[in-house]
């Protein structure tokens, strides 16, 4: 047939944090694009100025807080807001999805649905009963089967000033990750495809307990062995965490997982890694989170992973030593000297000493 | 004794109520009529239908050719290492002209053309073989046998006495219980085509299964069955009236494989109801199945792209209606549990035996699981579309929010339906894992099952270091449970399974309400009745087994639900 007829439709993204504007610039060089947003302020901002807290925004970007429009319009829609607000989101659009949308989502994050009445602190352990990754969220509340997800080194900062780049687009459909090439990609942004899409979504949420850990050193003055040594050992614990939740060890070797986790690793511009200076420095994780405008996604992936490996059993020192200093007070440095003293290959068992 | 009498009374009173009118009163309106009463025209179009197909997987002469060979070859093969009874005798000259030709036409600079008529050739025998041969005045026959059949021995084993053969009061359906959506089914079945996924156990399967479809006053159903089975006349007989197409696992090349799949992809599209062993084959362990074989799950979900691409079919849906069958005991047990022991790699060499070699071992095999008494249900589940959404009686999908979802949307790509294979594949890994929780929940646990899971799993954590192959090769005489130890834990097994009956995760059967020694007693007498050596005895105060492996295999059939 080659080309039709048929009206080109325009492409959404919804939530438009940094990264939100990120995917909707990349998109907005081939499409015309509608970012979604609640804050009827920001949307007159972003369409007045052309510009949200610093970073610029493509003409073809129109904000708009109409979903209905937007989902009426797009078949293409790329979710990004942080995992405590995800699944209420597809909960509001989920009747205005069918299954001829696309979706692909930009959340490095885990969804946890806890019994009512209890909190995530009343409860041990928990298992993949109770813990999804946002794939997992989109085929529980909506008719949407067409999923896939974005993961790779795209810290927003580097992405607003147009250096290169690339994302990985994982989906079980290779309709999906086509569809992911053809808007994402152009010449200075490289996009690849991978049908796991479990696994690439749990390398991207996975590394941001390792970007706090590298914080973490960080902030206490660390040089580069210890950040050696921590990417090496963190690789290795994220990929048995991965492995026990149902991914493929495969996916933590590409873009999503190496990849990701050296960029977030080294850079003061990631979120998670500022959360881990910041801890190393004596800040509480309160007035941290009080005084970031976006979330850090790693904070609760900690609070969530410590609980899981309880379950599984699966040995992660590092998770465990920073739930420690995260929530039980215990200091940057105090928890770097337990994790120095495991003699290898033994058990974590005299960690409980930190509870 | 006046239990039973009561029970007997009550039959009698519903027994009206479950017998169905039949949905299609005239039999020349069937589906599987029409399709027979058309068979020549509608192997040509299969046969056309599956040239294009191939075609288009091997598009170049020379991957065609090399295909043919490797068609040829593995034929070749199959002739030489497993020849059967049913083979048609000019096989091999078939084959032999065959592989003269394609050495001509290889040597040719000629185009495609030669090599195609030499495809076509292979297609039509291939679809003449699958090809059922439906005939109503026998598929009428053979249910009256059946019926008539089966009710004398019903009688006779129930009042005890040869004469009783004679005598009218059981019906089958006192001993075949339908349970669930059988309503929506017969609903549906009117204007939509009907995909049945039954479980297998058995080889009686195809059998039950056909008198079921009868009872629910459903017009045939065309199933694919074994060809192996077609070897025995008597089973032979009965499949072809009941409306058997013939599936023959040896065969394992391209060709082939599409052939079938188109032969059964075309008759859906023409209304075929159909039946779908998706497990393959029978269950070797015991267990639920678990996952499916896809390749006929796809055949659906394609023939639902078909129809929703034309404007006259686009209303007609394709049903995929889970059934679960449960028995007591299944009669291949042993010997199934042995292969797959020793397939599963660790276990002592058995012989295969096969209890199906021939007719006499069957009508014996009847008899006697009639006169031990033994119940079977039948669970018919969730009625779903082909990517496992529950329908409406209208057939419409309904979504999580109970909203009608347009199924065509599924298939879209830029407001078009588009015919996309990847896609598709992907979808019957969801079929398929919608069909298995279906199975799950609709799975009706008997006492049986109950005690065999408790007793079996008791004795294994008596034995905590030895692996499953460990255990399962301990002498039987070594194990017992004293009974009241055994009655406490059946008791908190049955607790559980209330606690996920509750939750809507399984079914129960009535017998395992009430009194927890008649619910024992009941199981002990029924699990695997029929063995040489029974799974579970009551001996004095003691539960004792004959046969470990055997009771593994019973126990099975409740594992994955997390007891």
């Amino acid at each position: 047939m080659g080309m039709t007829s048929e009206k080109k439709r325009p492409v959404a993204v919804l939530g438009a944090g940094s990264f939100g504007i990120s995917v909707a610039n990349l998109l907005a060089t081939h499409d015309q694009v509608l970012l979604y947003s609640r804050s009827i302020e920001s949307i007159e901002e972003m369409n007045r100025e052309h510009c949200k807290k610093g970073y610029k925004l493509h003409d073809n970007i129109t904000a708009t807080n109409d979903l209905e429009s937007i989902l009426k319009e797009c078949h293409l829609i790329f979710p990004v807001v942080p995992s405590y607000a995800f699944r209420d989101l597809m909960r509001t659009i989920s009747p205005m999805l069918h299954p001829y949308h696309i979706l692909i989502h930009g959340t490095k994050g885990l969804d946890i649905q806890i019994p009512e009445g209890k909190t995530l602190d009343d409860i041990e352990n928990l298992s993949r009963k109770e813990v999804k990754t946002m794939s997992e969220v989109i085929a529980d509340e909506t008719s949407v089967i067409r999923v896939g997800c974005l993961a790779g080194p795209n810290l927003a900062k580097e992405l607003a000033d147009n250096q290169p780049a690339a994302t990985v687009v994982a989906s079980h459909f290779e309709e999906v990750i086509s569809m992911g090439i053809k808007h994402l990609r152009n010449d200075r942004f490289q996009v690849y495809g991978n049908s796991d899409l479990i696994g690439i979504e749990l390398a991207g949420v996975l590394k941001n307990i390792i970007a706090i850990a590298a914080g973490a050193l960080h902030g206490l003055g660390m040089g580069e062995n210890a950040k050696g040594l921590l990417i090496s050992r963190g690789m290795i614990e994220i990929m048995y965490m991965g492995r026990a939740m149902g991914g493929d060890l495969r996916a933590f070797l590409g873009l999503a997982g190496i990849g990701d986790l050296v960029a977030t690793c080294n850079s003061t511009h990631s979120r998670n890694f500022t959360v881990g200076y910041r801890l190393a420095k004596g800040e509480k994780l309160d007035s941290i989170i009080e005084s970031m405008d976006e979330v850090a996604e790693g904070v609760n992936t900690i609070k969530i992973m410590k609980r899981l490996t309880n379950y599984y059993k699966v040995r992660a020192p590092i998770t465990q030593a920073l739930y420690t200093v995260l929530y039980k007070d215990v200091s940057a440095e105090e928890a770097l000297q337990y994790l120095m003293n495991i003699p290898f290959n033994v058990d974590i068992e005299f960690l409980k000493k930190l509870d | 004794m006046t239990e039973e009498k009561e029970d007997k009374k009550r039959t009698i009173w519903n027994r009206k109520r479950r017998y169905y009118q039949p949905i299609i009163k005239r039999s020349k309106y069937w589906p599987v009529v029409l399709l027979s009463k058309h068979r020549k025209e509608f192997i040509e179009e299969v046969v056309e239908n599956t040239m294009a197909r191939i075609n288009k997987l091997r598009p170049s002469k020379k991957e065609l050719i090399e295909e043919l060979e490797t068609t040829h070859y593995r034929e070749k093969q199959r002739m030489r290492s497993n020849p059967w009874r049913v083979d048609p005798p000019d096989e091999k000259k078939f084959w032999d002209e065959i592989k003269s030709e394609l050495v001509s036409i290889s040597n040719q600079p000629e185009g495609k053309e030669k090599a195609e008529e030499l495809l076509k050739r292979i297609i039509t025998r291939y679809e003449n073989e699958i090809s059922g041969n439906f005939k109503s005045s026998r598929y009428r026959l053979t249910r009256s046998i059946v019926k008539f059949g089966f009710r004398r021995l019903l009688n006779a084993s129930q009042v005890k006495g040869i004469f009783a053969i004679f005598k009218t009061d059981y019906y089958l359906t006192d001993k075949i219980q339908i349970v669930g959506k059988t309503k929506l089914l017969r609903k549906l079945a009117k204007d939509n085509t009907i995909v049945m996924v039954p479980t297998h156990f058995s080889n009686l399967d195809s059998i039950l299964i056909g008198w079921i479809i009868h009872v629910l006053g459903l017009p045939p159903f065309i199933y694919g069955a074994g060809l192996n089975l077609f070897n025995i006349k008597l089973f032979a007989y009965f499949m072809n009236s009941l409306g058997a197409y013939k599936v023959d696992r040896r065969k394992r090349n391209l060709i082939y494989l599409e052939s079938l799949k188109m032969y059964s992809h075309n008759a859906l599209l023409k209304g075929a109801h159909s039946i779908f062993f998706p497990g393959g084959t029978r269950s070797r362990s015991g267990h639920v199945e678990k996952s499916l074989k896809r390749g006929l799950l796809s055949t659906a979900i394609e023939a639902q792209r078909s129809l929703l691409m034309k404007e006259e079919t686009k209303n007609r849906r394709i049903i995929i209606v889970p059934v679960v069958i449960n028995y007591h005991f299944v009669l291949e047990a042993p010997s199934l549990i042995n292969d797959y022991l020793k397939r599963t790699g660790q276990e002592r060499y058995y012989k295969e035996a096969d209890e199906y070699s021939t007719s006499y071992k069957i009508i014996k095999f009847l008899i006697s699981f009639f006169t031990k008494g033994s119940n079977i249900s039948v669970s018919i589940g969730k009625p779903m579309d082909v990517l496992g959404n529950p329908v409406n009686e209208k057939g419409e999908s309904i979504d999580k929010h109970d909203n009608t979802i347009n199924l065509a949307d599924y298939f879209t790509s830029d407001d078009t339906i588009i015919e996309n294979d990847q896609r598709e594949d992907e979808y019957s890994k969801i079929l398929s894992k919608k069909i298995v929780e279906e199975y799950h929940k609709s799975n009706r646990v008997f006492a049986s099952h109950l005690v065999a899971w408790t007793a079996f799993r008791y004795w294994q954590r008596q034995y905590p270091k030895l692996d499953l192959f460990g255990f399962l090769r301990l002498p039987e005489d070594e194990l017992e449970i004293d009974y009241e130890v055994f009655k406490e834990e059946v008791r908190i097994v049955r607790d559980k399974l209330y606690a996920l009956k509750k939750e809507q995760k399984l079914k129960m059967a009535k017998h395992l309400e009430g009194d927890l020694d008649k619910v024992i007693k009941l199981g002990i007498e029924n699990v695997g009745l029929y063995h040489v050596n029974r799974p579970l005895l009551q001996v004095k105060n003691k539960i004792v087994t004959k046969s470990l492996s055997t009771l593994y295999y019973y126990h099975n059939r409740m594992d994955g639900y997390d007891l």
